[in-house]
């Protein structure tokens, strides 16, 4: 019997998830070689990658200590749009990450072998995302070292009071740190396996030391496993309801309040639907400039881009839908302050926020109806860039244009950020860069053992002739 | 392989733990401490210009709060006076002391002299000291017994927990108006008890939300 009849690339259907003949070795070896890598042996496009983005972090560095000396007067927020690019970055870093629970918790409940590759870097990028979110409701306080008890219900002598429990925001707060820690302990503990690998497999004193402690002492007994794969199970299902729920709590800092063109009820699912959409092509970006620049053809292959592409068809498209129903109830409620702010919307003074919103984030997905731009590398690069540029004006449109027109027309106002605004943004993704790249490198960036179990698809192909005869 | 870790890791490693978790607990208690403003600002006392004694002028001398710093009854700034107002004394008092110097140069020229600010509170608090003042606050609730400072420093913390303890329970720090800028005034009967008298009279309510005093 040959592998034709079983082999699924043959059949030119659900071809492996992984390619290029691939064995359990040889996963092992392709993996860890990145972290085991001597510093030349890195290809030198990483480190040049590396000192760019490490660059830009010191341009963050400077932009928050700025703010600290002198107040956040440098940030261009002020009356009427007291809320601006901060809450516009923070939501904007929030969604990012919602790419990675969904792909790491959703799609392992679901059983959805494609994740294995993805799902690692996935919940990277989610963390490193949570990160560059928290540094806006820390620093916009002006005085983070107080934000502590600001921010959190912490007994004090300072203020003699407690958040306003009434508020969405302290919500956003419980929310945003039960995202943090769980995605923190999902992570970990996805890694510890692969951390005992590369424990396994240290030669120099100090890395046995290091990756032996952070192993936990792993020793792949049965028992370990049956806890191991228990445990994830369970945190799968604690983090699949943060999928929604974080992103909700993130919307009723704007749906509760009384300003037209927030108080609506469709926030909560049209911002998860975004949070997933833009999450979905960040991860895009990253994997894509990660594949080149480690070599992980093999891992990440365009049957894994893909399905990401069809998630941000579909994510896209509700976007879309949701941008239609927002301005069909504002017609249909007859309100006409409603009406006016969305009219305004499109036509008023940041109509041009409006339409690379429109363009971006509902014209440019519907691209991917195509079957060979769904495949082809460089056009998808483009798109999960434009759609997070789309996805930012988004998070913009709705923050700063409902803001501008105040009720009083007295009080109106246009928004301009400062440059202490922009470098600051600029800034944070110099952060969350440098800390994906630091992790690539440093971490097993693909996860070992899960890739290996989807590897056992293959396990007729015993031998080596075999092999060959298959791949050619 | 040999085993990489010793029998005694587990030992180290809680030993390590507890010291890591008592310092980070230290660490954090600590910095709460040395953050709090009544660690770090109250006994603030800046290098004046001109060594004007408050305690000569007000305590032995006797000139009320209001002489010079004239607008607390009708402005939300405590007016910081002008020079004008020191040489309606000095041009007759001690027209001659070195002391007077940077006053006198001051006068001359018309450019006012550069006095710090000691009680200041952030930019997004508003205060006002006409609201204060008519309902009965004293100085010395907020400034201390500037009558016995030789140079005036910040006695009190000026925190939120402390505006806000007097806003939810005013009664002990409210007098009558005659005692206002009387800072050595001893009630005859319990302060709280005049100042619940007086509440009721002029029904006082200090706001408690936080566009009180942040817009």
């Amino acid at each position: 019997m040959s592998g034709v009849r079983q082999d699924p690339q043959l059949l030119g259907v659900n071809p492996p998830l992984v390619q290029g003949g691939r064995d359990y070795h040889d996963v092992t070896d392709d993996i860890s070689s990145i972290t085991e890598a001597k510093v030349y042996e890195t290809p030198m496009k990483y480190w040049i990658a590396l000192a760019c983005t490490s660059s830009v972090v010191l341009v963050l560095g400077f932009m928050l200590s700025y703010l600290v000396a002198n107040g956040i007067g440098v940030w261009g927020n002020n009356r009427p749009v007291g809320w601006a690019w901060d809450i516009t970055n923070f939501v904007f870093w929030i969604g990012i990450g919602h790419a990675g629970t969904l792909i790491s918790a959703i799609l392992f409940l679901f059983r959805q072998k494609w994740r294995t590759s993805i799902n690692r870097s996935a919940e990277a990028m989610t963390i490193f995302a949570v990160m560059c979110a928290g540094l806006f409701p820390l620093f916009h306080t002006g005085r983070p070292w107080r934000a502590a008890y600001w921010l959190f219900p912490i007994p004090n002598t300072d203020l003699n009071m407690w958040q306003n429990f009434r508020s969405p925001l302290i919500w956003d707060v419980f929310a945003v740190s039960t995202y943090a820690t769980i995605s923190v302990l999902f992570w970990f503990v996805g890694l510890v396996p692969d951390l005992a690998t590369l424990r396994d497999r240290a030669t120099g004193k100090m890395k046995q030391l290091v990756f032996g402690f952070l192993s936990l002492g792993w020793r792949g007994s049965a028992r370990h496993w049956r806890n191991y794969e228990a445990g994830y199970m369970i945190l799968a299902g604690l983090s699949t309801p943060l999928v929604l729920s974080v992103h909700s709590v993130v919307s009723f800092d704007f749906a509760t309040s009384v300003i037209p063109g927030w108080h609506t009820t469709i926030f909560p699912p049209y911002f998860v639907a975004g949070a997933v959409f833009s999450g979905f092509a960040m991860v895009m970006t990253l994997l894509i400039i990660c594949r080149y620049l480690l070599n992980l053809q093999n891992y990440i292959t365009i049957k894994h881009l893909e399905n990401m592409n069809k998630i941000i068809l579909v994510t896209g498209s509700i976007v879309g839908y949701a941008y239609v129903t927002e301005f069909f109830i504002a017609w249909y409620s007859g309100n006409p302050y409603e009406r006016f702010t969305f009219f305004n919307r499109a036509f008023g003074p940041y109509w041009w926020a409006y339409w690379s919103m429109m363009t971006c984030n509902v014209i440019s997905p519907q691209f991917y109806w195509s079957k060979t731009l769904r495949r082809s590398v460089p056009f998808m690069f483009c798109l999960s860039i434009v759609v997070n540029i789309g996805m930012w004006f988004e998070r913009f449109v709705i923050i700063a244009t409902s803001l501008h027109r105040d009720f009083l027309p007295s009080s109106w106002g246009y928004f301009q950020p400062t440059w202490v605004d922009i470098m600051t943004f600029v800034g944070t993704f110099g952060l969350f860069l440098t800390m994906f790249l630091l992790f690539a490198r440093f971490l097993p960036m693909i996860a070992i053992s899960e890739v290996k179990g989807v590897l056992a698809v293959e396990k007729h192909l015993y031998s080596e002739t075999q092999r060959e005869e298959v791949y050619k | 392989m040999a085993a990489i870790f010793s029998k005694t890791s587990d030992l180290i490693l809680k030993v390590a733990g507890a010291v890591i978790g008592l310092g980070a607990v230290s660490g954090i208690a600590a910095f709460a401490y040395l953050s709090y403003p009544t660690v770090i600002d109250t006994g603030y006392q800046p290098k004046q210009p001109v060594a004007y004694s408050h305690k000569l002028h007000a305590g032995e001398l006797g000139l009320n709060c209001y002489y010079c710093h004239s607008t607390v009854y009708k402005a939300a700034f405590a007016a910081v006076p002008g020079t004008e107002v020191c040489m309606g004394c000095h041009s007759q008092v001690r027209q001659a002391s070195p002391r007077l110097e940077v006053v006198r140069q001051s006068y001359a020229s018309g450019s006012p002299i550069h006095w710090v600010k000691v009680h200041d509170v952030p930019d997004y608090v508003f205060f006002n000291h006409q609201a204060h003042i008519n309902a009965g606050v004293s100085c010395v609730t907020c400034h201390g017994r500037v009558d016995q400072m030789e140079e005036v420093k910040q006695v009190k913390p000026l925190n939120m927990a402390w505006c806000i303890d007097c806003h939810r329970n005013p009664a002990p720090n409210i007098r009558p108006a005659d005692k206002v800028t009387q800072l050595d005034w001893v009630p005859d009967r319990p302060a709280e008890e005049i100042g619940r008298e007086i509440i009721a009279q002029k029904h006082i309510d200090p706001p408690t939300n936080c566009s009180g005093c942040h817009r």
